[in-house]
């Protein structure tokens, strides 16, 4: 099944340039999506790393076209925006269209679907691969006619010419022609004669999921397939001690009861059976608990007291001053993916072939992980991406394959699918790590920041595969593999770091990051990183500089700025909002402004909201919100509204109620009674997208622009309404509600 | 054996009566609109009508279905000939994922049929019951009118 | 006759009686005033002012679903017809903004608004009569210190004679005995606050006494045990139904914390109650927990049920798949069995500590209660998600199980697991229960 395609030799392009994105985007050695290599080949996005153009596109006799992404969809639109990309260069209607996303078998390797990294990495390679292969089909109908290439025109999978010149895909592809190497640059569609990109497509998945057709791996039916649960340890590190599980085995319907050290799973033929069976095992099982989890109510102090590695991450100026205008701590708990759909994943061991569907982020990582796992050649290891629910990071996606791969590995040539219990995902997924930054800042007599520093303390944001380490099951085995060194991403991109250094222009300045190799709960990648909480701790502190020097905060921000497109959508935002002129609100009312360059690389955004607060419960309600947002070129713009609606919702979310709860042994979140997130009755009561279009330039994602604004605009409205700065999150009602007690308390806009 | 009437066909089925309704779903009927999320009524991803009300199938055992009417996903129209409810959230765009989506329309069914022209307030207390975790909450609420809009247009074109 | 037609005759008749005492219904308007500056109260006197709001309970009445605090709009469902509760921020129009100090004690002590328009019991004034002057004014200074919202409240949808405010002067006149309170010497001072407060702002009696057909507390059957908004008030002290007796430290634990592990889960109307004591100052809600408790228990049974805690090794581990193996029944056992096994036990039986795990049944009052209200009230509609706490949820049974379902369900878990004998006419209930069960969760604004 080994179908790997390997790195070829730089190759000098000759196309003729008519446009071109940048092409050395990796100049640093890893990102998220670990596969930054430096730049191999100078070729646009992930043709980088695999050139061949067959490797992403595939002609048919029948004039229809089969794209290849080693990116998934994860509800984010990925599939709907890739082939707009491709049906644009192509030249062919989306109808004629198939995407294959991410399977180690076919498509090329692209590593994690992740960081908003998709579009970027992946749109940039078919646009430019399909722009070359369409490029390919007129050259070689030009060669069959004679005709010049300049003469033939490409619309609709037809290439056609003068005197009646007509010649489909179908019938000018062979075997061989598209299987070169693409070239550096390409003859790409002007965005003035888009007629698929920059159109509000609607979604290729979206009928099928709503009616009810297969759609996810957890919908997933092979016959004859059984269904199979684990049994996770009570706390980190557990081990199990005994089990007599006579009585489970010998359960109707029971096929077999997998134990390997502390790793526990059953087999069943029915998924109910096989539920009873887990509950049956779990009450008789009997650990030795070692965890020590902190006291969670000093989680911040938790953290800061643990060792740390550190880097300076920026150093201009003097930043040091003898007092400092604002001088706080600001800190986040650790908060839960927590996908609606819990992980599933489906395997199967045929003689010595593993495969596994997983709604996985990395295809290619698991892979690898798990062939070492179980120490078998790569190439013997298939792993194929189906969709799940929406994960936002790294929720038990990975850990589940691992899980369904040691039940199938232990019943060859039958296929086992194993889904998450609620309990499972809640308490297992790898939570995005809780944080602090400490932030001292100070103003000059000219009311501009005169200094700023800023720390920033976190475990690492990426633990995932690669090292088999990193999947529960391998360290549950009886010969466990340890979980390996975690990981600091290093700048540009950063980890807890990332958004660390201000886009602001600040004469004096310096950023800390203090790395923590341990970790107090297990944690890995989640939506936006650390860019949440350096993003809220700076447009707090941004919010509360501005009120001292009694500056606007919105013209605050945009005298702190030199670059153009952070100021486009702060005024965007601004002014669409009504912010200049904003009424002033009854009590309860606050307004609040947040701003961010999504890793000061990628996408814009700025939202400004207002809120009420009931004084008396603290509930917090967002009233209305709007928000500006600069993706570069955009593919679908329905694609990005919905990703930054989405980004918007869930940070109020986050911000508002949510933070992982523990105590001094297990995680006690286990559930959506103990984990409450937003419901309906806190959903914003309106939300305004504007997109600052930016035609020809290049792509960034969308999915994690919004969540750091939302933060911080939530954070300053709760500011403006009750008087007083919130540091750490949630905002919650109980930490709102006496504050707004107190007689007398400034009133908003006063 | 459990006699079910299920998206307007009578279904006899095997699973033990103390099988969760979602189970006999997805397991035995090969129905896939009602996901499993929580399997504690927490979520919704379950959702399903029975006897036109919305149920947690996730917590209904089959022995407390014996000749009753079930409705999931599927019965309200198919991927050709989507549903009106299914047509306006697919108009809206209601999706990230998607995930929860199958229950939001469930909900939104047996809303409309009670009260075909919900306001704002009475959206979202009946749709409290279900989570989003994408955020297409702003979407949901703006289907569900697209939704009431085009079922009192079809009530209004055959009366 | 309908009980309507009963009730209105007989008030009519009070009425009559009443009517002799038209002099002592004449109340005059007291002059509006400015509304006070909220700068001016003192904060010390605002934040105990808070304290005592929270005891008394106001704004869960004086909230309308998904309306501001204190902006009045709830419907308040009586035997009579509909009260709407009134705005009591400081807004000048449609709030209390005008009221002095005089009015606002008036009111709470006479049932008698501003204009000399006599209230409806349903504003419990037979007990807030008791409150002495300082925490009279210090709950006037946490008033006036609200957010002013604009909110008027709908009119009354109350039949004739009752919405003539006038007769409402007879009826104070046959029930209404106000009186201030005086201090027992024979107790102490903790017991003394403790009847104070329950006996006062709390108005516990309000729901845990029973009424007579006219809408008065009976006094001679003091916490006997009421009925509030479908749901049984259960009797408190010697008459409780509880299983295990209450203690005092089980009662200060329950009214602090919402629940008790050998009873459960404040819900219903009690759960508003216990959302705003757990903000109130705990040695108030000691001291009536200490004055409830000696209002007497039952001798039961002093099942001692070990409490644990969430850390102690050996129970069932959380994250391990904490909901409970269930064997299935073996055949031929009561078909409520079958429906417990099947449809609570998973949560029921958890081993879940409280307050986010099922309660065991066998502890629950609401099944050896003299009625099945409250065990309908929650089978059908459940507990819903409270939106952002951390709290338990539970389905509602209303659209899965038929009348005939609940109807071996309940007298499974009655005779079974309560032991007690079967509720006489169930299926009665049954089919009052459903038609009563509450429309669809709508917004709250509570927390
Ligand atoms: S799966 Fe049934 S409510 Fe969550
Ligand atoms: S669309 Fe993903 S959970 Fe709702």
């Amino acid at each position: 099944m080994r179908h790997d395609i390997s790195r070829r030799a730089v190759l000098q392009g000759t196309g003729a340039l008519i446009l071109s994105f940048a092409l050395t985007r990796r100049a640093f050695a890893l990102t998220e999506t670990g596969v930054g290599d430096t730049s191999v080949h100078r070729l646009p996005g992930d043709l980088d790393s695999t050139p061949m153009l067959d490797a992403w596109i595939r002609i048919d006799p029948d004039d229809s076209a089969t794209i290849f992404t080693g990116k998934a969809e994860l509800g984010q639109g990925i599939k709907t925006a890739l082939l707009q990309v491709a049906a644009e260069e192509l030249k062919l209607p989306l109808t004629r269209l198939t995407l294959v996303t991410a399977d180690t078998g076919r498509t090329p390797n692209e590593g994690y679907t992740a960081a908003s990294h998709s579009v970027q990495d992946s749109g940039t390679a078919i646009r430019n691969a399909a722009a070359q292969v369409r490029e390919i089909l007129i050259g070689e109908a030009s060669r069959r006619t004679g005709a010049g290439a300049d003469e033939l025109v490409a619309r609709d999978g037809v290439v056609t010419g003068p005197g009646g010149l007509r010649l489909s895909y179908g019938e000018l592809v062979s075997p061989q022609l598209l299987h070169v190497e693409a070239q550096p640059t390409s003859n790409l569609t002007d965005p003035k004669d888009f007629t698929v990109m920059d159109k509000p497509v609607p979604r290729v998945d979206i009928p099928a999921k709503l009616t009810g057709v297969a759609s996810y791996v957890q919908d997933m039916r092979v016959p004859g397939m059984l269904h199979g649960r684990v049994v996770r340890p009570p706390s980190y590190g557990a081990r199990l001690v005994s089990i007599d599980a006579t009585s489970v085995e010998g359960m109707t319907g029971v096929v077999k009861v997998v134990k390997d050290g502390s790793f526990l799973g059953v087999i069943a033929e029915k998924e109910w059976t096989a539920i009873q069976a887990m509950r049956q095992l779990a009450a008789l099982a009997k650990w030795n608990e070692t965890a020590e989890l902190p006291d969670e109510s000093r989680l911040a102090e938790a953290l800061m007291a643990l060792p740390t590695q550190d880097t300076v991450i920026l150093d201009v100026g003097k930043p040091d001053a003898a007092q400092y205008d604002v001088d706080a701590s600001f800190s986040r708990p650790y908060l839960a993916h927590g996908s609606i759909g819990p992980s599933c994943a489906v395997a199967r061991m045929d003689s010595d072939t593993l495969t596994v569907w997983t709604h996985t982020q990395g295809v290619f990582p698991l892979r690898n992980a798990l062939a070492e796992l179980f120490a078998m050649p790569r190439e013997n290891v298939r792993c194929i991406q189906v969709e799940g629910a929406g994960c936002y990071g790294q929720n038990g996606a990975d850990d589940v394959g691992a899980d369904v791969a040691m039940l199938a590995r232990a019943l060859p040539g039958r296929t086992v699918r194993v889904q998450w219990m609620r309990e499972q995902e809640h308490a297992w997924e790898p939570f995005g790590p809780g944080m602090v930054v400490h932030l001292q800042t100070a103003l000059g007599a000219d009311g501009m920041i005169s200094t700023w520093r800023q720390e920033v303390w976190s475990q690492s944001h990426m633990m995932r595969p690669g090292p088999p380490g990193t999947l529960l099951a391998a360290r549950e085995k009886a010969d466990p593999f340890p979980p390996p060194p975690p990981v600091d991403l290093p700048m540009p991109e950063g980890g807890g770091d990332r958004n660390a250094i201000p886009l602001y222009v600040l004469p004096n300045a310096r950023a800390v990051n203090h790395f923590l190799p341990e970790m107090l709960l297990r944690g890995s990648s989640m939506r936006s990183l650390g860019g949440y909480l350096n993003v809220f701790a700076i447009e707090s502190t941004m919010d509360d500089l501005a009120r001292l020097s009694k500056q606007d905060p919105v013209a605050f921000r945009l005298r702190h700025l030199a670059d153009e497109r952070a100021k486009a959508v702060i005024i965007t935002a601004a002014e669409r909002f009504g912010w200049d002129g904003r009424p002033k609100l009854p009590a309860g009312g606050g307004y609040g402004f947040g701003f961010a360059r999504y890793k000061n690389l990628e996408a814009w955004c700025a939202v400004a909201l207002e809120i009420s607060i009931d004084q008396d419960t603290g509930r917090t309600i967002v009233e209305r919100a709007t928000a500006a947002v600069d993706t570069g070129q955009v593919v679908n713009p329905d694609g990005v509204r919905n990703q930054i609606e989405g980004g918007i919702v869930q940070a109020t979310s986050w911000t508002l109620f949510e933070g992982v709860r523990f105590d001094r042994r297990r995680i006690t979140s286990i559930d959506w009674a103990a984990y409450p997130i937003l419901r309906f009755a806190h959903v914003p009561r309106a939300i305004d997208v504007h997109i600052v279009d930016r035609p020809g330039l290049p792509f960034l994602g969308a999915g994690e622009a919004a969540q750091g604004p939302t933060g911080a605009a939530i954070a300053n409205a709760v500011r403006d309404a009750t008087g007083q700065r919130l540091h750490a999150l949630p905002l919650d009602a109980a930490k709102i509600r006496p504050q707004n007690l107190l007689a007398g308390r400034p009133r908003a806009g006063t | 054996m459990t006699h079910l009437i299920v998206n307007g066909e009578l279904r006899t089925v095997s699973s033990d009566p103390d099988t969760p309704l979602l189970y006999v779903l997805r397991d035995e009927l090969e129905l896939n609109g009602a996901k499993f999320g929580c399997g504690l009524g927490q979520c919704g991803a379950c959702t399903v009508l029975i006897d036109g009300q919305p149920v947690f199938s996730c917590l209904t055992p089959l022995l407390l279905l014996e000749g009753r009417e079930v409705r999931t996903l599927e019965g309200l129209g198919t991927l050709e000939n989507p549903g009106p409810v299914q047509a306006a959230f697919i108009a809206e765009q209601a999706a990230q994922c998607g995930y929860c989506i199958a229950g939001m329309i469930m909900r939104t069914q047996a809303l409309l049929e009670r009260s075909p022209n919900p306001d704002d307030d009475e959206i979202r207390g009946a749709l409290e019951p279900q989570l989003c975790r994408c955020g297409t909450h702003m979407r949901i609420i703006r289907a569900v009118k697209h939704a009431a809009r085009s079922l009192s247009a079809a009530a209004e074109a055959t009366k | 006759m309908t009980i309507k037609r009963i009730v209105t005759t007989a008030f009519i008749l009070a009425c009559g009686a009443g009517s002799a005492a038209l002099i002592y219904a004449w109340q005059p308007a007291l002059p509006p005033i400015a509304p006070p500056s909220p700068t001016g109260f003192d904060a010390s006197e605002v934040r105990y002012g808070a304290d005592l709001a929270l005891i008394g309970d106001c704004r869960t009445c004086h909230t309308a679903p998904g309306g501001r605090t204190f902006a009045g709009g709830l419907a308040m469902p009586t035997p009579f017809g509909t009260i709407y509760s009134t705005n009591i921020t400081p807004d000048a129009r449609t709030g209390i903004g005008q009221w002095s100090l005089e009015a606002f004690t008036r009111a709470m002590r006479e049932g008698v608004d501003r204009e000399g328009r006599h209230l409806y019991p349903a504003f419990p004034y037979d007990h807030f009569s008791l409150t002495t002057d300082v925490d009279m004014k210090a709950l006037y200074a946490f008033l006036m210190t609200r957010d002013p919202i604009v909110a008027e409240a709908p009119a009354n949808d109350l039949p004739f004679p009752i919405n003539v405010r006038l007769v409402l002067a007879g009826w104070k006149l046959l029930f209404f005995h106000p009186a201030r309170y005086t201090t027992d010497p024979t107790h102490d001072d903790i017991w003394n606050r403790g009847r104070y407060l329950v006996e006062g702002l709390a108005h516990c009696g309000a729901c845990h006494t029973p009424r007579n057909f006219m809408g008065a507390e009976t006094r001679s059957e003091d916490y006997a045990g009421g009925e509030v908004e479908g749901w049984s008030a259960f009797p408190l002290g010697r008459l409780s139904p509880a299983p295990i007796p209450w203690t005092e430290d089980a009662l200060n634990h329950y009214l602090r914390e919402g629940w008790q592990a050998h009873h459960g889960v404040a819900l219903g109307p009690m759960r508003p109650v216990v959302e705003n004591l757990a903000e109130a100052p705990a040695q108030d809600v000691a001291a009536m927990a200490h004055y409830l408790a000696s209002l007497g228990a039952t001798a039961g049974p002093s099942v001692q049920i070990p409490t644990v805690s969430p850390d102690a090794s050996g129970q069932r581990p959380q994250s391990a798949g904490w909901q409970a193996a269930i064997s299935t029944p073996a055949a031929g056992g009561p078909i409520g069995r079958a429906i417990f096994s099947a449809a609570c036990a998973s949560c029921h039986l958890s081993e879940r500590p409280l307050p986010l795990g099922g309660v065991d049944l066998a502890l629950s009052t609401s099944l050896s209660a003299s009625t099945p209200q409250n065990l309908l009230d929650i089978v059908l509609n459940g507990v819903p998600a409270s939106d952002g706490n951390p709290a338990l949820i539970m389905p509602g049974f209303a659209g899965s199980m038929t009348n005939a379902t609940l109807a071996s369900l309940l007298t499974f878990l009655r005779v079974e697991v309560a032991g007690k004998s079967a509720w006489p006419d169930l299926p009665a209930a049954v089919a009052a229960a459903r038609k009563a069960a509450s429309p669809p969760i709508h917004v709250r604004a509570t927390r």
